[in-house]
């Protein structure tokens, strides 16, 4: 243990059980199926299932929206609109003062594909989904805007009409002097990043059991919520109830959350109004195409940042431009994933000069909010990407820059340009450290030799300072000094806990923590134990938080990697106090000073002659069963809380220094990848990360901490990405299209450690929960930049990226063989295509059975009726079906450009329960030599909803069947078939299945064909 | 994500399935292993208004050898064909594309006709069915047919079974003498489906290749014994032909490299052990 | 059979850890809900209701199976098997469920149902299974908060001691209370 380790207290000299891999006590329930996860809690016969109707559309008003048929349905307790929600509720409060209002479902319009529209609460959650089926619903879908770039252009679509464009918020900050810096360095290296969007989904998703009880105008609310608990201010503010009168309880067990179990608080204020509607308990689970589409997700951010370079590759400046896509709400606590590191923004180099600009925008995007790293990986994918460019761009070894920027080991606690306070490190030490045992030098060998053989192989590095225990008041960062004067100061993180005997000793710890799985209550009695001298297994822990009835504070949940650092260590000190009061107990009854006495084996003895004692249980009992015997001072002995904020972590300051966390671990990573030519893969061949993240209470832990977040990494460098289509389509609804790692993608990495304890925390621990989140997707970036010698690397990396890097060419197509499909263009429509049919029939023919609602009536498969609205546009019901998927869509067409029987446009919109269609589509006939018809089309469609969530790997043959459907039909009907095979599309041939077309697609059938006339 | 309402018969025969699916016909469904139709009820993507279980219908669970195929019954599970004794060297092509199918816990349930009939164009046991010509035996209470792969696989998620039809069987031709066979398959995950899939069949004097993933139902080509830069070009126009399209997990470019290389990789397996 | 109506419920009976039980269900009923919610028996899990999550695995007549893709109707007369049912006594832990402990092989606990579902069959069925064929099975699994090492490693524990002493998992004994 190192000397700088603070003593725990002077009658604790003995090694503990803290600092070992103790089995944890939450295991033996978790391995026998009897854990208490939300949806295992037992509820009572009156509770009522929810589901929630989402929209299916980026961006629309909502034209008309009528529950009355669902409302009738058997089982259906009712339906809640946003009539109900606006009548009963308050909108959500806005992290920023910013025009906007938020509410927890669409009111007039819908700004992301998953924004809740309804929500029925009905006997089960079958019913419920049947009744979602029976709302009629129609949108006027408006443009959508999905990139955070294009957001800010003045023709953007809008879509908070208050904020008079989309950006919700712009701040520059300045320390230092970074234009002096800037103009006398010799180098200006800028680099310019796009971080996707992901999260780290846990596998249980939102559950909660909701409650109104109207003689008290009280809600009570069971949630797998992790925190903070600043939003059940948010909550109750929202019901318009006074704090106390949200009860918000916690289970015992949670199946993971990573920061993304906070995103649920506006459906907690949906299920408790539909409590209140129905006037019963209402019970919602999360579906995985819910969680995926519209849980809440990591911000994707477009940062350029440029350094000011010395030729040695010392960085004297810094100028950060962040642009910060928050998706279509600025839900609390956003913006706070863009100020979360804002005292981090020079990273583990000593950096004094700093420019920064933070925008934030809004996009047709699901709303963002915690998630494990929280503004880390995003900060350091532009830095640590930024310092390989240097290292490439001056010629240096990339550990030469590091190293020459490292923050001085003597210079800790070290305060950052930005105001971060960093509280103990020695990053030379992990650094040397690192290279020596990581086996860099091994690694550079391999390189080389792989290199000479012709194959791809790249090391790339990542240094990284982990924040943890977050300051309550960083977000007010994001408000001028003159509106947080106004405002009053924010700041502090409070941390509580209780520990508690009872009349035979034994001891309980109650604390706030809110564990999602960590193992929590295993280190809490770790630690209880230390102090009172008792093993581990006599202690209890009761992790489950009752906002009625525990000590709990704004700050306390599971987040910002607290734990460790705060909650355990004010634990120690509730503790210590509750020792210290027992033994001014003892001394009485041992007749020796308390200062002489040892807590140790179950019993409090005097130092020197240990068999002058007391059974600690014996003491216990004495604080309950004669209380009289209490000295004075010592008051009760029986329960003591205690709540510990630093000190250290103060209000902004008036000139925007901000110390945005407490503690600060330190991470360098060492990453060799092979690079597969042929397709594109990434191997990640060895991964070593360093850590110092302070006294390590638990190595067990510590470790899974590591290698859990290293495989989360592992899935955002190179597998998971919450894709959205050009017009705002959601295309990563299911875990067949949201790739998470399994085993054989995740490598095990090898991981070393130094220690230097922070002097700030009651233990000495820091946070070590979200570090591998931050540091390994930019050092897999950067190892696959060096195996390919390229600069723009964009996350994830997968195969098809990374192939189009190589940028090797192609043997080009034989004579005779069709082109290949056009690439999709960016920010163009999802689908695309163009092909071609021949027809024995001529052209007027054919051009008079498209037009002719009746025929198509007829032809078009599945079609139960086709309306003539005007000359020009068509209204048809339709029933289409790849395989076994099936939907009803309505489609309305419009023509234009009609040149008969030559030309026309089709202009189409398709929804039904299983997605929406929009595109056009043109058509061009034209007569050959033997009085047939060459058709020729092209098409351009965006798919929404749910087939767009979870078809997207099918829907483009899907559209090219329903093309060659419709034409073998086309052919038929007009007489004479089709000829050469009928209808292709890019070059395929078309197949012809017994079967209709395939859901959404609908939309591209009917623009293409043209239902109408 | 609860699947609408349905009927649902457990079938004791083959005949009083086939007598369900006459009933409804397409309103109707065949349950056998559940791995993909499930996942679409849940969804509710597939809304049928009767499942026919045909998962305990014993005659229908038969993996028998005979007339040199090896025929599947409609019930027989992916496990129970990569555990069939003597697999790898009565068709080595479905012991080595059978462990690529989902995951052991899928193949456990999933049946070799249902994955078949389900026709995704990315999974891999059409493509072996295609790459070894072999057929599939429907069923109906008006007749039998045998319909050889090319005409069963008619397009994406689409074949040439009617709606009252039952798949009964697949055939799978055994390896003939001088055969070699081998299967390569690139997917973003272990179990996910195909970005390409490629089954090779060769002999002294032939090749046939099938592929996967790429086109709207598997596609195969049969060459002479090429070798070198012609087999190189053989590929390429093979690549090209199939008209490749991007999606959210690859691109058009990065299917083609994968069907010139994986393609030829299956093709020197083959030879290897043919040898 | 006699065709089962959609809104109909039928009786299904099935043996569930070696306990005879029934419940109610309509044809539309999963498994995993029947399980959960009508049963009462909640140690199996959902996470994502189509198929990859492999949280909500089970053995019906011995094989493993997704209860999310099955239906309840489907178990009429089968052998079902969760994770209740590993345990050889009330306060015991197989030899699977004790190296999981042992190598912090669970974090949250909720993919673990599923996983020690797999991983026990692998076991029963290949008691010296190596690692590669660990990690095929477990391949089956998504798992958030461990990594997967520490789920291997277990697994290759729990393997070396079952090969050493191969009654030590034994299959599981009468159990009170779980159902
Ligand atoms: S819940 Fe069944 S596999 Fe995910
Ligand atoms: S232990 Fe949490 S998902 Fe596996």
């Amino acid at each position: 243990m190192s000397a700088a380790e603070p003593a725990p207290s002077q009658t604790s000299a003995k090694p503990g059980h803290l600092g070992r891999s103790l089995p944890r006590f939450e295991d033996a329930a978790l391995l026998t199926g009897r854990g208490r996860f939300l949806d295992d809690l037992p509820v009572g016969p009156a509770t009522l299932q929810a589901a929630i109707l989402r929209s299916p559309h980026a961006h629309a008003r909502i034209v008309k929206l009528d529950v009355s048929a669902a409302r009738a349905l058997p089982g259906v307790a009712a339906v809640l609109t946003s009539a109900e929600v606006q009548a009963l509720s308050a909108p959500l409060v806005v992290g920023v003062k910013a025009p906007m209002t938020c509410w927890p479902i669409a009111t007039d319009r819908v700004r992301y594909v998953g924004e809740p529209v309804a929500v029925v609460v009905a006997a089960d959650r079958y019913l419920a989904e049947d009744a979602l089926e029976a709302i009629a619903i129609d949108y006027a879908p408006l443009p959508a805007v999905v990139d955070p770039e294009r957001a800010l252009a003045a023709e953007a679509p809008v879509l908070h009409e208050g904020l008079g464009g989309n950006l919700a918020s712009d701040r520059s900050f300045r320390y230092g002097d970074p234009e002096a810096a800037f103009e006398t360095a010799a180098h200006r290296i800028g680099i310019t990043v796009r971080y996707p969007r992901n999260a780290v989904t846990p596998i249980e998703t939102y559950g909660m059991v909701c409650e109104w009880d109207p003689g008290e105008d009280g809600y009570e609310v069971t949630a797998n919520f992790q925190g903070p608990f600043s939003i059940h201010a948010v909550i109750a503010r929202s019901l318009k109830v006074p704090g106390n009168r949200l009860r918000l309880k916690t289970p015992r067990d949670s199946g993971g959350s990573f920061g993304v179990k906070q995103g649920m608080f506006p459906v907690i204020v949906l299920m408790a109004l539909a409590a209140r509607l129905a006037g019963r308990p209402v019970k919602w689970i999360e579906d995985r195409l819910e969680h995926l589409t519209a849980s809440v997700s990591a911000t994707n951010r477009v940062v350029t940042l440029a350094a000011a370079v010395e030729a040695d590759g010392k960085i004297t400046a810094l100028d950060w431009d962040q642009l910060e896509d928050v998706g279509a709400h600025l839900r609390a606590p956003e913006p706070a994933t863009l100020y979360r590191m804002h005292g981090n923004l020079t990273g583990a180099y000593d950096i004094r000069n700093l420019a920064v600009r933070n925008r934030v925008v809004v996009t047709n995007k699901t709303p963002t909010g915690l998630n494990r790293g929280f503004g880390g990986p995003q900060v350091y994918f532009a830095l640590e990407r930024l310092v390989q460019k240097i290292a490439v761009t001056l010629g240096l070894d990339p550990v030469a820059v590091i190293r020459r920027n490292l923050i001085p080991a003597g210079a800790f606690p070290y305060r950052t340009a930005s105001g971060g306070l960093y509280d103990s490190g020695d990053y030379q030490k992990a650094l040397e450290t690192a290279l020596r045992d990581g086996g860099h030098a091994a690694l550079v060998e391999k390189r080389d030799r792989v290199r000479a053989a012709g194959g791809l192989y790249g090391i790339g590095f990542a240094t990284v300072v982990e924040p943890s225990v977050s300051n309550m008041g960083y977000v007010s960062t994001v408000m001028t000094a003159a509106e947080r004067a106004k405002a009053g100061p924010k700041n502090g993180a409070q941390a509580t806990a209780t520990v508690a005997l009872d009349p035979v000793g034994g001891v309980s710890v109650h604390v706030a923590s809110v564990p999602q799985g960590q193992g929590h209550r295993t280190v809490l009695a770790q630690t209880v134990a230390d102090s009172l001298g008792l093993e581990p297994a006599q202690i209890r822990v009761v992790a489950e938080l009752d906002t009625a009835r525990d000590a709990w504070s704004i700050a306390s949940g599971n987040y910002a990697s607290r734990f460790a650092a705060a909650v355990a260590g004010t634990a120690h000190l509730a503790a210590e106090q509750l020792k210290a009061k027992l033994a001014r107990l003892a001394a009485a009854q041992l007749n020796v000073p308390a200062e002489a006495l040892v807590f140790e084996g179950g019993r409090v003895c005097a130092a020197d002659t240990p068999d002058n004692a007391i059974p600690f249980a014996r003491l216990a009992a004495t604080a309950h069963w004669a209380p009289g015997t209490i000295p004075e001072a010592a008051g009760q002995a029986l329960r003591e809380t205690v709540y510990w904020t630093p000190p250290q972590l103060t209000a902004p300051t008036p000139d925007d220094q901000v110390n945005s966390s407490l503690c600060h671990g330190f991470i360098l990573d060492i990453c060799g990848v092979a690079v597969e030519r042929a397709s594109g893969r990434v191997v990640i061949d060895r991964y070593v990360t360093m850590h110092d993240c302070g006294r390590v209470l638990h190595p067990g832990m510590v470790e899974g901490q590591i290698v859990g977040g290293f495989a989360n990494a592992v899935g955002a460098a190179l597998y998971e990405e919450y894709a959205y289509g050009p017009d705002g389509a959601f295309l990563a609804g299911s875990f067949a299209d949201y790739l998470v790692p399994t085993v054989a993608e995740v490598p095990r990495p090898e991981i070393l450690h130094v220690e230097t304890p922070s002097p700030f925390t009651p233990l000495g621990a820091k946070g070590v929960g979200e570090g591998n989140c931050m540091s390994t997707p930019v050092a897999i970036a950067n190892a696959v930049a060096d195996a390919l010698g390229v600069e723009d690397v964009i996350l994830p990396l997968t195969p098809a990226r990374v192939r189009a890097l190589l940028d090797e060419p192609e043997p080009p197509a034989p004579a005779g063989t069709a082109p290949a499909a056009p690439p999709k263009r960016a920010g163009g429509r999802a689908l695309a295509g163009t092909g071609s049919a021949g027809f024995a029939a001529p052209p007027q023919r054919i051009w008079d059975t498209l037009l002719d609602p009746a025929t198509l009536e007829a032809i078009v498969p599945g079609c139960h009726k086709v309306e003539k609205l005007s000359e020009t546009r068509f209204l048809a019901e339709v029933t289409l079906g790849v395989g076994p998927v099936k939907g009803r869509y309505s489609v309305e067409v419009a023509l234009s450009d009609l040149v008969e029987p030559a030309s026309v446009t089709l202009t189409a919109s398709a929804s039904g329960a299983l997605g929406t269609g929009a595109g056009q589509g043109h058509v061009r006939l034209a007569a050959t030599p033997e009085g047939g018809t060459r058709l020729d089309y092209d098409y351009e469609a965006d798919v929404g909803g749910k087939v767009a969530a979870v078809g997207g790997r099918l829907l483009d043959g899907a559209a090219r069947l329903v093309i060659g459907q419709f034409f073998a039909a086309l052919g038929r009907q007009a007489g004479g078939g089709t000829k050469g095979g009928g209808a292709t599309d890019g070059g395929a041939t078309d197949g012809a299945g017994a079967a209709g077309p395939w859901t959404g697609l609908l939309g591209r059938l009917l623009r293409l064909l043209g239902i109408g006339s | 994500m609860k699947p609408a309402r349905f009927d649902y018969q457990r079938a004791e025969s083959a005949a009083e399935a086939c007598e369900a699916l006459a009933e409804l016909g397409g309103d109707a469904r065949v349950l056998a292993g559940g791995q993909s139709l499930v996942p679409m009820l849940n969804m509710r993507l597939a809304q049928p208004r009767l499942l026919v279980d045909i998962s305990r219908i014993e005659a229908l669970q038969k993996i028998e050898r005979s007339g040199g195929r090896l025929l599947v019954g409609a019930g027989a599970r992916q496990a129970a064909l990569l555990s069939h004794d003597g697999l790898a060297e009565a068709a080595p092509l479905l012991a080595a594309a059978l462990p690529w199918v989902g995951h052991a816990q899928t193949r456990a349930r999933g049946t070799v006709c249902g994955s078949l009939a389900h026709a995704d164009p990315s999974a891999e046991l059409p493509t072996c069915l295609l790459a070894l010509q072999g057929a599939v035996r429907l069923r109906s209470s008006r007749r039998h047919r045998e319909l050889p792969a090319e005409a069963f696989l008619a397009g994406l998620m689409s074949t040439a079974r009617e709606d009252d039809e039952l798949v009964e069987a697949a055939a799978f031709p055994l390896r003939r003498a001088g055969e070699g066979q081998a299967f390569r398959e690139f997917g973003r995950r272990h179990g996910d489906f195909a970005i390409v899939g490629a089954a090779a069949v060769v002999s002294a004097q032939r090749i046939r290749l099938a592929v996967g993933g790429v086109a709207d139902r598997p596609m195969a080509r049969d060459w002479p014994a090429l070798e070198g830069s012609a087999l190189d070009d053989a590929l390429n126009a093979f690549a090209w032909e199939l008209g490749a399209r991007d999606d959210l997990h690859a691109s058009a470019r990065l299917r083609r490299d994968l069907v010139r290389a994986l393609g030829r990789e299956a093709i020197e397996e083959a030879r290897r052990c043919r040898a | 059979m006699p065709r089962l109506s959609a809104d109909r419920r039928t009786e299904v009976r099935f043996t569930l850890n070696g306990r005879p039980v029934a419940g109610l269900a309509e044809p539309r009923l999963l498994l995993s809900d029947f399980l959960r919610h009508v049963v009462g028996a909640t140690g199996t899990h959902v996470g994502c209701e189509h198929g990859v999550c492999g949280a909500c695995t089970v053995r019906i007549d011995g094989g493993l199976a997704r209860s999310c893709l099955t239906l309840a109707v489907q178990v009429e007369g089968c052998t079902v098997e969760t994770v209740e049912g590993l345990a050889p006594g009330p306060a015991r832990l197989s030899v699977l469920q004790e190296a999981f402990r042992r190598h912090h092989a669970l974090q949250c606990g909720f993919c673990t149902a599923g996983i020690l579902m797999s991983l026990d069959t692998l076991l029963r069925d290949e008691p010296a299974a190596d690692k590669a064929r660990i990690e095929e099975v477990l391949g089956g699994h998504l798992c958030r908060c461990t990594g997967y090492g520490p789920i291997v490693s277990a697994a290759l524990d729990a393997a070396e001691r079952l090969s050493e002493d191969p009654g030590a998992g034994d299959a599981p004994e009468e159990r009170d209370g779980d159902v």
